[in-house]
């Protein structure tokens, strides 16, 4: 079998214990929380008999063990089950937020992937230039920022004194597609300026790191431009780190972006998740952890095989 | 709005002081008014767009449920009550036309209004009254209206119109208790309450319900007020975060929005396009101390810190003056009886020095229990009290507790923590609820044998000065021996669009009552 395919098979393999232990830490983790779904549904409201009824509705008399393994049976056939505070099917309960979601993280990686790496190379290109210093450290003071911070910068520039975007993502089912992208941009513009540093210092660093080996060396002895060199001869043997950092910023975009959710009022799964946790609705809680996990187990495992197939030596080894 | 609403009782009793610059104050008043009144004449049509501070993805239909002001304000738009709490703060029949009490005021009969129209065409019978009703007693049920209608002993239909429900005992106040806003009237599907299909008998129609994001209505055609629901559609959206909700309204992607924050509101107003509103009402907020636990099992001790407290500063602080300040009882300016004449107590730590004595103590060390789930500002207060509490020797330690959980796991049980009341629209029922010997949230744990013989007597008294009388002792043996220090009463301070109309505002709930997508409309 090729190596490649077996590595994928392998970790498929890891990628499914991993979830199974992530399922059993959130499931102890939400149990050990104070109170649980019966109080936190009832709230203030809440008396010692409409608490038992509703436990008992709930099926939460059930040992802990026992609860954890009809949910696992269920899971393993692929049935997520039922919201316990809403009583609503987890799949269409998540299915428009996971898109939203994705939508979001498509639509700030769109932007901000070509502009870091786009910044990152002529950066490289221009090493130690006012453009070079410039970049980096505009882009060091972004990240630096807390979220929020950059989010409301961004609103009060775009949406409140210049008019050109909405402060809010109201979007729903029925958005066309060029409404929502406009409804979404400020929060993607705010998840850009959060990680382009990441990418763009990755790739100015990768590159530069090439730069002083023998044949660049032997590259400019030939009287190459120093574009063509940076292109054609340093990046392609720069991408594997570069990928890696580009698909862990992927990752973080679709797992890590619940304050600009709350700040710009996306509905995406981060709330869904917070709001879950906060009520105790442990179905919703697992549905949206393992759909976290199992995105950095396949991006993690796709930038490894991006990685691989991009350096011949691990391609063909002997 | 402080202005707004002077305009609007300007014509009605001019003050002492507006009568004094006289000419000047009509003459505004004539230039003012006829384009006032112009806005005042509802208009139809328009998208109505409000954000909430509130929702939460686990929000249901289910009335049963209804605990947040997203699912509270949905409740009014597509769906109607039996009562409706007026804005003058008297009770009127919504669904019901005539409303008729026995003489023992334990026996109540409600004639429903003839032909209103469910959103699927049925006309609502006493059946769905019925239905509606029980959805919320009973053994099995999970709803938390259910400590609300367990007085009620028996519900039957005398014919199809009319509804006779049997109390427990005496309760002149009964019209009030169906007004909850738990209490919708939806369609019964053979006897059980079907508020799964979402359809009411409300001025909207349900078009799409995500909780804890959004929910679109459409109006009702056949809606039976005619002189309501001015707006074609209705959208709610939830914008948790208040800066959010400020920015949307200051951009133009919402009309209206609840909650304003107090630590921005001055530069908000200074907005011409946006009209920030303020109403008084029963919200009050409360720190209670279980009577049941020493120290505050002593009177005096409790005493001591009623005066302790430095109500007017905590008011400037937490509110900016928002709000009015309490008198250690919960009835508030919205409830027909408040005792108004009631002497103010006021902060006098020698006064907290004497009755520490009469407690036979030098000095006094507890904790207090606050988050920011009990009342947005909860935890400065506590630092607020502590401040002025140390000149009068007593030392509070202001423990802050985790948001979360904090109904289940701090409140009674915790022996002083801070509480939130939304209050109520009675007196009988504020106190029923949190007051009475043995009520489920009794948050002193309070037990005072006067107290629950007047409580017990008023509540079947259908003469009205014998109640007053009897309301204004009880608001005075809560305010001297009850469990609770009661700072302030929070106003709702909500803001709007210029571009919308509206009369005067219902003081028993935030946002109007809660029926601004029923009473106002774009001008």
């Amino acid at each position: 079998m090729h190596p490649l395919l077996r590595m994928i098979g392998e970790r498929l393999g890891l990628g499914l214990l991993t979830l199974f232990v992530v399922s059993l830490i959130i499931f102890l983790g939400v149990e050990l929380l104070p109170s649980d779904i019966a109080q936190e549904i009832l709230g203030q409201a809440a008396t010692p008999e409409t608490v038992a009824a509703l436990r008992t509705r709930l099926g939460l008399d059930e040992p802990p063990h026992v609860r954890y393994l009809d949910w696992l049976l269920g899971m393993a056939q692929g049935d997520f089950g039922r919201s316990l505070a809403s009583g609503r099917e987890i799949s269409e309960l998540i299915g428009t937020r996971l898109y939203n979601t994705l939508f979001l993280a498509g639509l700030a990686a769109v932007i901000s992937v070509p502009l870091a790496l786009g910044l990152g190379i002529l950066a490289a290109l221009w090493r130690n230039s006012l453009f070079d210093r410039g970049v980096n450290t505009a882009a060091l003071a972004a990240v630096s920022l807390p979220e929020f911070f950059i989010a409301y910068i961004l609103i009060l520039w775009l949406a409140v004194t210049a008019g050109v975007f909405p402060s809010i993502s109201n979007i729903n089912p029925d958005t066309a597609f060029w409404d929502r992208v406009y409804r979404t941009m400020l929060p993607a513009l705010t998840l850009t300026l959060v990680v382009v540093a990441h990418m763009m210092r990755m790739t100015r660093a990768a590159i530069l790191n090439l730069m002083a080996s023998p044949y660049i060396e032997m590259a400019r002895l030939k009287g190459i431009k120093n574009s063509r060199i940076v292109t054609r001869h340093a990046l392609p043997n720069a991408l594997s780190p570069i990928i890696t950092v580009v698909v862990l910023n992927l990752a973080f975009l679709i797992v890590g972006v619940v304050v600009v959710e709350v700040v710009f009022v996306y509905p995406g799964l981060g709330q869904l998740l917070v709001d879950s946790v906060a009520k105790r609705d442990l179905p919703v809680v697992q549905a949206c952890s393992l759909i976290f996990a199992t995105t950095y187990i396949l991006l993690n495992l796709l930038a490894d095989v991006l990685a691989t197939s991009s350096n011949p030596r691990l391609r063909h080894p002997r | 709005m402080i202005r707004n609403q002077r305009l609007w009782r300007g014509g009605l009793d001019l003050g002492r002081r507006d009568l004094l610059v006289g000419g000047t104050a009509l003459g505004v008043a004539g230039l003012v008014l006829p384009r006032h009144l112009r806005a005042q004449e509802p208009k139809p049509g328009g998208r109505f767009r409000l954000g909430k501070a509130h929702g939460s993805t686990t929000d249901t239909l289910d009335p049963g449920t209804f605990e947040n002001d997203f699912t509270i304000g949905m409740g009014y738009v597509f769906n109607n009550y039996l009562t409706e709490v007026q804005v003058d703060g008297t009770i009127a029949g919504e669904l019901a036309e005539e409303i008729e009490a026995s003489p023992d005021a334990a026996t109540w009969t409600f004639r429903l209004r003839q032909g209103v129209e469910f959103h699927n065409g049925k006309t609502v019978t006493a059946a769905d009254v019925i239905a509606s009703i029980n959805h919320h007693r009973g053994e099995e049920s999970t709803s938390a209206a259910k400590v609300i209608v367990e007085p009620i002993t028996e519900i039957e239909a005398l014919d199809e119109r009319t509804v006779r429900f049997r109390l427990a005992s005496g309760n002149a106040d009964f019209p009030f208790v169906v007004s909850d806003y738990h209490l919708t009237i939806v369609p019964s599907a053979d006897g059980v309450a079907d508020w799964r299909s979402g359809v009411g008998c409300g001025p909207y129609v349900i078009e799409s319900f995500e909780p804890g994001v959004r929910g679109f209505f459409t109006k009702h055609a056949n809606y039976w007020k005619t002189d309501r629901a001015h707006f074609d559609e209705v959208e709610f959206l939830s914008i948790i975060d208040v800066a959010a909700r400020t920015n949307a309204l200051t951009t133009g992607e919402i009309d209206a929005m609840d909650r304003v924050d107090l630590k921005t509101v001055h530069l908000l107003q200074r907005n011409p396009a946006i009209k920030v509103h303020s109403v008084s009402g029963n919200q009050h907020y409360t720190f209670a101390m279980r009577t049941d636990t020493a120290p505050f099992d002593d009177n005096n001790v409790r005493l001591a810190l009623k005066y302790a407290l430095d109500r007017e500063a905590m008011l400037q602080t937490v509110l900016r003056g928002f709000g009015m300040v309490g008198n250690d009882h919960p009835i508030g300016p919205a409830n027909q009886f408040h005792h108004a004449d009631l002497e103010q107590r006021s902060y006098d730590p020698d006064r907290a020095r004497f009755h520490l004595r009469e407690a036979g103590l030098d000095s006094l060390t507890v904790d207090l229990s606050v988050a920011e789930a009990a009342f947005a500002g909860a935890v400065d207060a506590g630092v607020v009290f502590a401040e002025h509490a140390a000149a009068a020797g007593i030392t509070i330690n202001v423990v802050r507790e985790p948001n979360d959980g904090y109904w289940s796991n701090v409140w009674m049980n915790k022996p002083w923590s801070a509480v939130y009341w939304g209050g109520r629209p009675t007196e009988d029922w504020m106190f029923s609820t949190a007051y009475a010997s043995g009520a489920a949230w009794n948050d002193t744990f309070w037990e005072h044998e006067r107290f629950n013989e007047l409580l017990a007597e008023a509540r079947a008294e259908l003469d009205e000065a014998e109640r007053r009388e009897m309301y204004h002792e009880m608001q005075a043996i809560v305010r001297d021996e009850g469990g609770a220090v009661i700072p302030m009463f929070a106003a709702y301070v909500f803001a709007t669009s210029d571009q919308i109309g509206h009369g005067e505002f219902a003081n028993n709930w935030d946002m109007d009552g809660h029926k601004c997508v029923e009473r106002w409309w774009f001008t």
